[in-house]
This record gives structure tokens, C-alpha cells and sequence, in this order.
């Protein structure tokens, strides 16, 4: 295995994203700023400027039209990036299915933002879990070196010819996108070599015209759909094939989620994002303890990858899912309901409960953290359940 | 060396997210890992604010706020008596203070025993050579003194990247004197 | 997508629905939409062609001095007999 040399940068979540832009060669960025975003696409309106970047940045007058701009260029053939957030999200949520749709392989930064009613700037999943099922390929950083990695292999996993759909990368709304972390950074060839200019199977050309987007009636949009639904969940292959061969130029081995400490757990916490960290921390300790617990943090929560979480959660007996945004109305909430979901077709009895926590940037404390991995431990000790449903720290 | 975790106060504009990145850059060179992170709310010019760094040998995985620093750094003395600034505070911890008064006195007015104290006049420093009251720099000097969280060398290195020419060679000076009169106690 | 004959599934359909055979919506005939037919006198005709610009399916055919109706696509909707000056375009029922 040839490890490139790599130099190290301090960077936050939204300059590391752009940093990865800049070196993945972008054509066309077609963004509107919005907190906490807004570093992350000012950063390359600057690398444009000043030339370090060939691109066009496309400035549009909403986020609606940012997506549409980045549609049409991307079927024109360019390698297009956007980032947003929160509302600016939900503005160009139908754009969203028509990317996906039309399979435009645009990437997204997102900076996970709550939403309002009542305005908040704050870092929580609610934007995107309201996006969850728009045909994107989804991916969640647990840190800003991870926000820099997912971005190049967003791109590859987008443009390659078996997957051709959009990809976001999310990063907690100023937890990750406002935090200075270590990035050790690929150089500048060596992200060439792994990301070559993009190579479109198909563009609209003047010279050579057809039709996309045209009407399609009940006779033949299920079966374009189904094709659109069949390709997504086969992505999980090229997704993996791709983290393969990004660890063989930096080192850093990804996959479609991570397992640690799950060996011969007893206890568990699932979750995405930055909350991984901070329960990795907590479970390091509590082994220190020899108390018998694992995380498991899912990298790609679109396509959600059903067979390896269930190799991955072994012999668990008790597993606490942490949300990070309500499914208002429902059973449980949008990532809890994937597991149990996932854990009723592979016949898995585990002992599952779903904490709700950190909405609109509550901070979620590794005390929190320890006190659900203690409520998990007695869980799986007793094989009793209290609650379905908690809601952490939340007053009453 | 473990987990150092530094909390910072001040007010807004007096540059404590770039202090507190500043110091972490610094730690980069090191060769160590660090966190740089704002309390994140409506930063307004003014309103007391708050910085976080975490700085470590080994990878940082925690990703929540600093609830027990190890040390606390006050840039603004005005916010001594109004903030509780050694909220949650680690026994044995550290408090480096922009104070015109001494250690001796700053560590009866915070009542504290097992926390070692060092004050700096970082506004004197800063109007004599900066010549201008932009002091959150001379207290990085203040902290290098009262605890080597980071190597001078680096910390010069960064300071000159951030600020190129004679401004950053000015606060390269600040951060000298600071080191050079900050004065503490056990 | 004619209306009859074979199908195609999903895995041999282009992607995302595009229509990769440009002007293929000729093959779509919507002339059997109509129910009523538009016939011209030629003999009231002035040629002065409101039909052809009105015609929001351009199913008016311009001929050498007159008008024709292309019926593979004419869905019968009556503007070209509502706008003609003349009142030369009278609209039947379709019979079968």
C-alpha cells in the first residue's frame, strides 16, 4: 500500500469542504449563503476569485434556484457543488427528486441546521431527515477530517456510471462546520489521479438534442422510478469500492458505517455524526470500567446499510438509537425507525429504545451520553424496557 | 500530555475565536491534535463571549462543550465579578487573567485555594507596542508562561502567518512582553 | 411512448426517464383525442393564416395559396374555427 505524503492543516468543517472542492476540480458552484453554512461556499467564492480555482460560481437568488442552476449544469456535463442548510434545504426540497430524478450527480454540503418555527441557527438533524427519502445518497460526518474525506469520495461515488446520483455530505451545524480540527490533506495530484475530470454517459447538446425531464405517464414512471430506487440501493457497493481505494492513497479506512468496540458488546449506542465521537470517548472509558459496550456510528445513512448493521451490532443485547430530530406523529423517529425496521426483516431480537437529543444545538454532554449507556447496560441485564422513547435533558 | 482543555472569555470583537485559534494552530505544529471551537450563539460586538481548545496527543474524539477546563484564560477584565469565570474549573486548574492588579488579589476576589493564578496588564503591553487596545494576543503570551500548552516557536510561526508584516511583528512583541511580566501563584 | 405494443421494463429504459430520440413525440399521435373535427372551406379560405398562428399544436399545415388541418395531431379544440375572420372552419362530431 503506497501512502502519499500528506501535510496537515487546521481547518473548520465548512473551510475543509471547500478545500476539498477546490481540489476535486469543480466546474460550476451555483450556491446562496445561509448560517451555518455560509464559510463553506464564501471560502470558494474566494478561491475563484483570487484564481485558485477554475470554476463558475453561479450566485442565485435562492436556494430553489441554486439547485436548479446545478441541475441544468449538471446535465450539461460539469462537475457541480452546492452546500446549504436548514431552510435553505427545505427551499430546494422538490429540486432535490428532480436532481435525484434526472440523476444529476451533484455533491452537497450540508451544515445540519435546525428548522423553524421557532427560528433557530443551531445544529440539529431536522433538515435533512426532512429530506431523507429524496433519492440522495447521504453521508454524515463525525468530524472535519471526515467532512474533507467524504467530499472527494462523494464525487467519485456520484459520477461513477453504476450510481450517476447526487450525493450530500452533512456536518453538524457549527459543531463541526464552525470547529478548527487537524485535517491532514491529500496533495493536489494525488487528488487528480483519484478523481479525473468527470466523464458524463449522457448530456444535453445542442448539437446532438434529446429530451430529459419530459412527462411520464402511469404506463412508464414506476419503472423509471424503480430504476432510480434499484440504483440507489446498489450504490452501497460502488460506496464501499470507493473507500477501498481512497485508504489505499490516505491511510484512512472508511466504509458505509463504523463499528467500535462492538466485538462482544452487550451494550450499544447507534447514532451519526459528531455524537459518535463524544460516545466513543465515553464508551472508551466505561471499558476501561469493563462494562461491555460498543457505538456504532452509520457513515452512510442513504442507502441505509442493512446488512452491515447487522453484522455489526453481533450479540448486542440492548441498543439506545440517539436521533438527532423529531418524525413528528410517528412511532419512533427517522433513524431509530430504520434500525427496528432493519431488525424486524433479519428476525434480530434486540432491545431497542430511541433517545431524541441536542435540537437546535443543544449540547449533548458526555455525562448524557454515559447515563444512557448505563440505562442501555441494565437494559441488556434485565431484558426489561422502560420507555420506548426518551427525550434527553429536555424540561418538563 | 492528556487532554488540556482551555476555555476563554471575553466580549465580542475582542477576537477570542482567533485567540483561541490562534493557540490551536500553534498546537498543530506541535505535532499534537486540537479542537478550536466559539460558544456558539449571536455573537454581538460587546456581549460577553465564550472560546473553547482542546489539545492533545492523541486524536480528539469528544465533540461536546468544555464543562471542566483545565484552564481558564480571561482576556477581558471587566467580565471578572460580572461571568462566572471558573465555573466548573478542575481542581488543580488554572486562571490567566488581563488584570492591572496582582495574582495575590485576583485569587481572594475569585475565593479560590487549589488554582494556580497569573494576571498581565495585556492593555498596558498593547497600547506601548501595538499602540493601539487590542490585547487578546499578549495574553497567549500570558498563558505560555503560566503553562507551556504549546511551543513559542510555533505560536510565533502562526502569529506571522495570520498576521504578515510589521502588525504581526508587533504582536509577535506583545506576546513576548506578556510572557516576559506575567506574574503568578501557586 | 406509443400506446401499444411490448413495454420496456426498468432495466432497459434510458435513465431518468430522458427521451435520448430527439423529436420522438411525433410518433405520438394525438389526433385520436379529438371529438370534433375541423373542416375548411376551401372556398371561404382568404388565406390569411390567424389559424396557423393560433394553432397551439401546430396541426395547421400552410400549403402552396391555402390551409390544411394535419389530423394525425389536430385534438379537435375549435380555436382556428373561433379565431378564422371568415368563418370558413366549421367543427363536426366525430363519428366511429
Amino acid at each position: 500500500m503506497v501512502i502519499f505524503m500528506a501535510k496537515v492543516m487546521g481547518l473548520t468543517g465548512n473551510e475543509a469542504i471547500a478545500y476539498a472542492v477546490k481540489q476535486c476540480n469543480v466546474d460550476v458552484v451555483a450556491a446562496y449563503p445561509i448560517t451555518p453554512q455560509t464559510v463553506m461556499v464564501e471560502v470558494i467564492s474566494e478561491y475563484i476569485y483570487n484564481g485558485e480555482m477554475d470554476a463558475e460560481f453561479i450566485c442565485v437568488e435562492s436556494e430553489h434556484s441554486a439547485m436548479s442552476a446545478c441541475i441544468g449544469a449538471s446535465l450539461a456535463g460539469a462537475r457541480v457543488f452546492t452546500g446549504t442548510a436548514s431552510q435553505g434545504l427545505a427551499l430546494m426540497h422538490e429540486m432535490l427528486y428532480i436532481a435525484s430524478g434526472l440523476r444529476c450527480p451533484i455533491v452537497m454540503g450540508v451544515a445540519n441546521r435546525a428548522l423553524s418555527a421557532p427560528l433557530n441557527i443551531h445544529g440539529d438533524h431536522s433538515d435533512m431527515m426532512g429530506s431523507r427519502d429524496c433519492g440522495w445518497i447521504q453521508i454524515y460526518a463525525e468530524n472535519v477530517q471526515e467532512a474533507y474525506d467524504w467530499t472527494i469520495q462523494a464525487f467519485k461515488i456520484a459520477e461513477d456510471p453504476r450510481v450517476l446520483l447526487p450525493v450530500s455530505v452533512n456536518i453538524d451545524g457549527f459543531i463541526l462546520s464552525h470547529c478548527v480540527e487537524n485535517v491532514f490533506v491529500l496533495e493536489d495530484d494525488v487528488v487528480a489521479r483519484f478523481l479525473p475530470p468527470r466523464k458524463p454517459l449522457i448530456t444535453i447538446d445542442p448539437t446532438n438534442p434529446i429530451t430529459v425531464g419530459a412527462m411520464c405517464l402511469p404506463d412508464y414512471y414506476f419503472e423509471v422510478k424503480f430504476q432510480q430506487f434499484q440504483t440507489l440501493n446498489e450504490s452501497l457497493k460502488v460506496i464501499r469500492e470507493v473507500t477501498k481505494e481512497y485508504e489505499s492513497l490516505s491511510g484512512r479506512k472508511y466504509d458505509v458505517l463504523e463499528a467500535y468496540a462492538m466485538e462482544d458488546a452487550e451494550a450499544a449506542i447507534l447514532c451519526i455524526g459528531s455524537t459518535a465521537g463524544t460516545a466513543k470517548e465515553v464508551a472508551k472509558g466505561l471499558r476501561r470500567e469493563g462494562k461491555k459496550v460498543g457505538v456504532v456510528k452509520l457513515w452512510v445513512y442513504r442507502p441505509f446499510p442493512q446488512e452491515d448493521l447487522i453484522k455489526a451490532l453481533g450479540d448486542v443485547k440492548a441498543l439506545a438509537v440517539l436521533d438527532r430530530a423529531f418524525s413528528f406523529g410517528a412511532p419512533f423517529n427517522a433513524l431509530c425507525s430504520d434500525v427496528i425496521s432493519t431488525l424486524y426483516k433479519y428476525r434480530k431480537d434486540i432491545r431497542v429504545f430511541n433517545c431524541v437529543y441536542g435540537l437546535g444545538g443543544r449540547d449533548i454532554t458526555p455525562m448524557e451520553i454515559r447515563g444512557i449507556f448505563e440505562e442501555t447496560l441494565e437494559i441488556a441485564d434485565t431484558g426489561r424496557l422502560k420507555e420506548y422513547v426518551r427525550f434527553i435533558g429536555v424540561r418538563e | 500530555m492528556v487532554l488540556v482543555e482551555v476555555r476563554w472569555h471575553g466580549r465580542g470583537g475582542q477576537g477570542i475565536v482567533t485567540v483561541s485559534r490562534i493557540l490551536a494552530q500553534a498546537a498543530l505544529l506541535d505535532g499534537k491534535y486540537a479542537q478550536s471551537f466559539p460558544e456558539f450563539g449571536p455573537e454581538r460586538r460587546g456581549a460577553p463571549v465564550t472560546g473553547y481548545t482542546r489539545i492533545s496527543d492523541e486524536p480528539i474524539l469528544i465533540h461536546s462543550q468544555i464543562y471542566n477546563p483545565n484552564i481558564v484564560v480571561v482576556v477581558d477584565p471587566t467580565l471578572i465579578g460580572k461571568v462566572d469565570v471558573i465555573r466548573g474549573l478542575s481542581p488543580k486548574g488554572l486562571v490567566v487573567a488581563h488584570a492591572s492588579r496582582g495574582p495575590d488579589e485576583l485569587k481572594k476576589i475569585l475565593g479560590v485555594s487549589d488554582v494556580s493564578v497569573y494576571t498581565v496588564d495585556a492593555m498596558k503591553i498593547a497600547l506601548e507596542v501595538l499602540g493601539r487596545p487590542i490585547y487578546n494576543t499578549a495574553m497567549l503570551g500570558a498563558l505560555l508562561k503560566a503553562y507551556p500548552l504549546v511551543t513559542m516557536d510555533s505560536l510565533v510561526k502562526v502569529i506571522r502567518e495570520r498576521f504578515p508584516g510589521a502588525v504581526g511583528e508587533k504582536n509577535v512583541a506583545a506576546i513576548k512582553r506578556a510572557y516576559e511580566e506575567a506574574i503568578g501563584v501557586e | 411512448m406509443s400506446e401499444t405494443g411490448r413495454k420496456m421494463g426498468w432495466k432497459e429504459l434510458p435513465i431518468g426517464g430522458y427521451l435520448l430520440e430527439p423529436g420522438s413525440s411525433m410518433k405520438y399521435k394525438t389526433g385520436d383525442w379529438r371529438a370534433f373535427r375541423p373542416i375548411i372551406d376551401q372556398k371561404k379560405c382568404v388565406n390569411c393564416l390567424l389559424c396557423w398562428i393560433y394553432c397551439p399544436d401546430g396541426a395547421i399545415i400552410r400549403l402552396e395559396k391555402n390551409v390544411d388541418v394535419n389530423y394525425d395531431y389536430c385534438k379537435g379544440c375549435g380555436i382556428c374555427a373561433n379565431e378564422c375572420p371568415v368563418k370558413c372552419i366549421s367543427m363536426v362530431e366525430e363519428k366511429w
